[in-house]
């Protein structure tokens, strides 16, 4: 009886669209950011900073971004691990060669880079649908792989083909302590957040949405598909390549070209799956269950008292993964998001039961 | 079918000379005929007589083998369906392709997107432009919503309406892109007869409050002799009856098609 | 035949591409030959695997991305079995395995998804790919293990008249390359001539058509599944005698994807020829292309052939979207 929208009339049609139109939804968003911003980074241990909160922002803003071509435009990628590489490979050439650009710009730099690299694989999907192009950006990945690790100016000459970068500085302030790393990240996520819900509410998200439901129905619509897609493929770049060369440069500080592999694509493909497709809130579920669900199953031997080897945990990981995706699809094919609706509308009505 | 809002012009709209054909399935066969400016045009046939087909065409989802459909003085048999959004022709469909996974709002308001201008960073950042068009398109739709009696739905995921409704979703969406020329294909099939009658009614609304050019295929006969100024009638891929729907009734073609008679 | 000249121009490209090195002289025509059979003979091991993808996709529709887990799954089996007992019990053990699986796989993945789009079951066997790698390595340990099939490994020189210095042919290779041509006919077979293979054919066509004359749709998605189990086993065995059971097998397989798109999702012949395309493709790459794009870019090595196949497959599908043998989709709106 707290979460209703009595008496919340809108008189104008900006009010009914605002990203927030509920009241209880903005004092809520608000507090949540001031509790992520003010009360987490004097509460929190390191360890959680680094093995759980940092990863998983990074992750989010990757989900997200595949969240937005696959869940919001229906083109099917998988192998959207090489645009992290990209991006992660662009920043640390720009600011291994032009050293005097500062960080923020590097990250859109690499990003644009990243959107570029993202347009040209995203042509084939002019052509083939569904499986065929999965299949396509598949390759996409193994080409990437192939590209980072045999092209030694990406690396520069490095004999080990991987790369070291220096902990990131801006504005003079260098963002070296695990508070200072999730500070700037959460920063960096709020507004590409915001970015995104504005893109999905805009009238190229819908045209993506329309491409997703019923693509031949869009062009009758006069939607153009060729720049629905391709715009879908470039956004979603952005985002990644972004998200790659945060991976890079704040949560791994070094990396080998095998950081960015097919495990990795699968593992954003599992997240907006889990998570819930074509929904924002989903990509965060997505990121915060892959990231801890490794931990949570480290501790299960302990928990247990059964001794199992690192390997075995790591088998059962998959298999719990795998099981959770088959389940995922059959019990609640839209995720965790769709969940969390649910309750958000079972949260309406109470205590009434209808 | 006295009073008009807009009497009836000259040719918007001609077909010339239209075959069309699936591998070795004829599916038109030298098909002509004209629609003119505010007029209803009713195309009619039995099953399987091309009909959807022949919408098809002029809304460019089918390229004909032969023949040209002519449009606001372009000629045109090779448009891509988007090219002929963009000219002025908007339709709906008989199976209702609404994307399921948007509100009924959001339907139509895609049907406003071929008038909707502002770059992928305005709209990233919602301000300005993008902002105002926002607005603005949402202002149009509400009027369109209006005119249909769907306000209580707007909100609603369009898969969650009754068949009715969903109906309507797909003619509002239409309307939604300021068309000349509204193709309607079997607008009213699968509904009750209060439903048949909401819809007539909306459809001659249609017509007199924005002077759109209806083209509707219907198997209702009722409804097409009441509400059609002219009539084509297709059977196996041609043409075998073009008038008023008084002439066609009484055309011994006509009859004999649809009784089975063969010819 | 308008329609074909781009399909035609890029078979005429290719065939330039392939022709090349021995037209600029630059290789031994032993050693060419050599390369081109070494191709032909991955390219078989290829079609095997996507043999039982195109089986899958044509009859359930659903695209089986477990393909290449259920080939190290069935090949792990094997050769742990064939541990503690002779190789043809520990075959046919393994064959009642995979189709255990296929019951397992249909009762809880597919029934439950019956009517969700391809995406939903692409997925799904995402799931099962993970999870079958899990427990395969589970239950059956995650070293290295061989399969010998009593063939000898060393390879027979032939052709010492035709060619300076003979050719190399691998015993094994040709084997795989009889049992793969084997194994198609008995497919052949099934599918034309028995009416259960009537029957899976009618339900690849239809599945509300196949049910309504009275053809059971879960039998029918076992009874699939359980030969792509088995040619998966076959497959499994091949590689895992050549290469060893590990767990590069199921990536290898991952090669057969774009076997399958290139060859079309719904031909067993697309995957044969397809197989055979690729196979040839990537080794001509990897040996002759390679080392020129390494000279002209100062490279790092080679590995074209990790990627080779997917822009093969690519370039086909941009002339022709259904692969070479596969069906034209119409949208009717």
């Amino acid at each position: 009886m707290f979460y209703r929208e009595n008496g919340q009339f809108k008189s104008s049609y900006a009010a009914d669209q605002q990203l927030l139109p509920i009241l209880q939804d903005r004092v809520f968003m608000f507090a949540l950011v001031a509790f992520a911003f003010i009360v987490v980074p004097l509460v929190v241990t390191d360890y959680v900073f680094l093995s759980l909160l940092i990863p998983f922002l990074i992750l989010a803003l990757a989900a997200i971004g595949l969240n937005l071509v696959v869940g919001y435009c229906g083109q099917i990628s998988i192998g959207h691990a090489a645009f992290m590489a990209v991006g992660a490979y662009a920043a640390y050439n720009l600011v291994l060669r032009v050293p005097q650009l500062n960080f923020l710009v590097v990250l859109v730099l690499a990003g644009l880079v990243a959107a570029a690299v993202g347009l040209v694989f995203g042509i084939p999907s002019l052509r083939i649908k569904g499986l065929y192009l999965a299949v396509a950006t598949l390759g996409a990945q193994f080409f990437m792989d192939w590209l980072f690790a045999r092209v030694k100016w990406f690396t520069n000459y490095a004999h080990s083909g991987s790369v070291q970068t220096a902990p990131v500085e801006l504005f003079g302030w260098s963002i070296n302590s695990p508070q200072e790393k999730y500070v700037f990240l959460l920063a960096v996520l709020i507004v590409f957040t915001v970015i995104a819900r504005n893109l999905v509410r805009g009238h190229i998200g819908r045209a993506w949405m329309a491409m997703r439901d019923m693509d031949v129905a869009a062009e009758v619509i006069g939607i153009r598909p060729v720049y629905a897609k391709l715009s879908a493929f470039a956004v979603s770049s952005f985002y990644v390549g972004v998200a790659g060369a945060l991976w890079g440069f704040v949560h791994l500080g070094s990396w080998e070209p095998a950081a960015f592999n097919l495990t990795l694509s699968l593992n954003l493909l599992f997240m907006i799956i889990i998570g819930g497709m074509g929904s924002i809130l989903g990509s965060f579920f997505g990121a915060a269950f892959i990231v801890v669900l490794p931990i949570l199953l480290n501790q299960l031997p302990q928990f247990l008292g059964i001794p199992m080897s690192t390997a075995m945990v790591s088998h059962l990981e998959f298999m719990i993964f795998g099981a959770l995706i088959v389940f995922f699809l059959i019990v609640e094919p839209h995720g965790l998001a769709r969940l969390w609706a649910i309750g958000k509308e079972k949260l309406r009505l109470w205590p009434f039961p209808h | 079918m006295s009073q008009r809002g807009n009497p009836i012009g000259d040719v918007i709209l001609s077909v010339e000379g239209v075959s069309l054909a699936f591998g070795g399935v004829r599916a038109l066969t030298d098909v002509s005929f004209d629609v003119r400016e505010h007029e209803v045009r009713a195309i009619i046939g039995p099953n399987g007589a091309g009909k959807s087909s022949m919408l098809n065409v002029i809304n460019g989802v089918y390229h004909p083998q032969q023949g040209t459909i002519r449009f606001l003085g372009r000629t045109y048999h090779d448009m891509d369906p988007h090219e002929t959004a963009l000219a002025g022709i908007a339709r709906t469909f008989q199976n209702l392709a609404l994307f399921k996974g948007m509100s009924v709002l959001e339907n139509i308001l895609t049907g406003r997107n071929l008038r909707m201008r502002a770059n992928l960073l305005l709209q990233a950042l919602r301000v300005g432009p993008a902002l105002r068009e926002e607005i603005e398109h949402r202002e149009k739709v509400e009027h369109i919503i209006d005119f249909l009696e769907i306000q209580p739905w707007r909100k609603t995921p369009v898969g969650r309406l009754p068949y009715g409704l969903q109906k309507r979703v797909d003619l509002a969406r239409a309307l939604a892109m300021e068309p000349r020329v509204l193709l309607l294909d079997e607008p009213m099939a699968g509904m009750n007869l209060e439903e048949k009658q909401d819809m007539c009614r909306f459809i001659l609304d249609v017509n007199d409050h924005f002077g759109t050019t209806i083209v509707l295929i219907e198997h209702d006969m009722g409804v097409v002799m009441d509400i059609s100024d002219r009539v084509v009638v297709l059977d196996y891929g041609k043409k075998i009856g073009d008038g008023t729907p008084d002439e066609v009734r009484a055309s011994q073609a006509v009859i004999d098609a649809y009784l089975g008679v063969s010819h | 035949m308008k329609k074909n000249w781009p399909v035609l121009l890029l078979c005429a490209l290719l065939l330039v591409g392939l022709v090349l090195p021995l037209a600029a002289g630059t290789t031994a025509p032993g050693f060419y030959v050599e390369v081109l059979l070494g191709g032909l003979m991955t390219g078989v091991l290829y079609s095997l695997v996507a043999m039982g993808f195109a089986l899958i996709f044509k009859a359930s529709g659903v695209f089986n991305f477990a393909q290449g887990a259920m080939v190290l799954f069935a090949a792990l089996s094997v050769a742990r079995l064939a541990e503690r007992m002779p190789l043809w019990a520990a075959i046919l053990i393994g064959i009642l395995i995979m189709i255990a699986l296929a019951y397992v796989i249909e009762w809880v993945v597919l029934r439950p998804l019956v009517n969700q789009e391809g995406i939903a079951l692409f997925m799904a066997t995402l799931g099962v790919t993970f999870f079958l790698d899990g427990f395969g390595q589970t239950v059956w340990g995650s070293d290295i293990y061989k399969i010998d099939l009593g063939i000898a490994k060393e390879p027979v020189m032939v052709l010492q008249g035709m060619f300076q210095g003979g050719i190399l042919i691998n015993k094994e290779d040709v084997a795989a390359a009889l049992v793969a041509m084997a194994l198609v006919a008995v497919l052949a077979v099934f599918f034309q001539k028995t009416a259960t293979g009537r029957a899976l054919r009618a339900v690849a066509d239809d599945h509300q058509a196949a049910q309504s004359i009275g053809i059971p749709l879960n039998h029918m998605w076992v009874i699939v599944w359980s030969v792509a189990g088995i040619v998966a086993l076959v497959a499994g065995v091949i590689w895992g005698s050549r290469l060893g059971v590990q767990f590069s097998v199921s990536l290898v397989a991952l090669k057969a994807l774009p076997v399958v798109i290139l060859g079309g999702l719904t031909s067993v012949t697309g995957a044969i020829v397809g197989g055979l395309i690729i196979g040839v493709g990537e080794k001509m790459a990897e040996v002759f292309l390679g080392p020129v794009l390494v000279n002209t870019f100062d490279l790092a090595g080679g590995g074209i052939e990790n990627w080779f196949a997917y822009v093969l497959a690519l370039l086909f599908l941009l002339v022709r979207p259904q692969g070479l043998f596969g069906e034209k989709h119409i949208d009717r709106v």
